[in-house]
């Protein structure tokens, strides 16, 4: 269960070389056919590099999990509760070649009143992400939900 | 960089291309998850969403998040969004046709690039919402 002592909590840093044959593969799976993912010459001419698409640092859990996953850092109820909203803020360009460094830490944690009574809890997750220049070019936020428990059946 | 449409064509109020994905396969739902490293049972592991109460797999909200993030960057061009923030308030399932709908409510300058806000919706084909969202992106 969720509680706010995991709050400040922080993974190591990780580090992810952006690929072009993940951004491809990624793009198909969004069903993305976008020539900036699928061509590089015309990646290369109209954008001067093979960009990423908007939701792409999703890929960036495959580098951190089993060591960190934030739903377990945080105990959360997987039975009863939720990925509720998600953000990515994109600060500066990233584009394939590009090798980016991040920490994933638990930003926030609050409750609200239910609608149906009880506390529903939020867990807001946030990834700073860096280039190989030090530049800092994204920020990822998870909010996670966990509703009231249930009333037991017994 | 590269936007697809100048910021001076644009005005607040105007529709992004709409977009219509599906029906969504279970197919789709194993290659994103593949593609994302997204492996929770809940979107492969029929029994699985069976015991828990579900009718069926589930679609993960990021993918959907990612095919309708394609609204934008339609619009905008590929490498131009700024800042893409979306609400899952409903599940979709193997069988659901997404349409994604989007619009500008904002045009300002800021860091010396021209940008471009607006609201993002994704619904289902009883027009119920799955995704309610919003972006900011960078125009030419």
């Amino acid at each position: 269960m969720v509680d706010r002592s995991y709050i400040g909590l922080c993974s190591r840093t990780f580090t992810m070389p952006i690929e072009w044959g993940k951004v491809r593969e990624f793009a198909r799976a969004i069903k993305d056919p976008n020539p900036a993912y699928m061509d590089p010459e015309f990646a290369r001419r109209v954008h001067g590099g093979i960009p990423i698409p908007p939701t792409f640092l999703m890929t960036s859990m495959a580098w951190e999990i089993p060591e960190w996953e934030s739903g377990r850092v945080i105990q959360l109820d997987y039975g009863n509760g939720v990925h509720g909203e998600q953000e990515f803020e994109l600060l500066r360009p990233i584009f394939v070649g590009d090798v980016l460094s991040w920490t994933q830490r638990i930003a926030d944690i609050y409750e609200k009143a239910g609608a149906r009574g009880g506390l529903m809890k939020f867990a807001v997750i946030e990834g700073n992400y860096f280039n190989q220049r030090g530049e800092h070019v994204a920020i990822s936020r998870s909010v996670m939900i966990e509703f009231p428990p249930k009333a037991s059946a017994a | 960089m590269a936007a697809a449409v100048g910021y001076d064509d644009v005005k607040v109020g105007d529709e992004l291309p709409r977009l219509v994905i599906g029906p969504l396969t279970r197919q789709d739902i194993v290659q994103y998850a593949g593609a994302a490293w997204d492996f929770s049972p809940l979107h492969y592991d029929q029994p699985f969403v069976e015991a828990a109460g579900l009718p069926n797999v589930v679609v993960m909200g990021m993918f959907t998040a990612g095919m309708a993030s394609r609204c934008i960057t339609d619009f905008a061009g590929a490498g131009q969004v700024r800042d893409y923030k979306v609400r899952f308030v409903a599940r979709l399932y193997p069988g659901d046709t997404i349409t994604c709908t989007g619009r500008v409510t904002r045009k300002f300058q800021a860091g010396g690039e021209r940008l471009v806000e607006g609201e993002l919706l994704v619904t289902n084909q009883k027009g119920e919402v799955a995704i309610s969202g919003s972006f900011r992106a960078a125009l030419g």
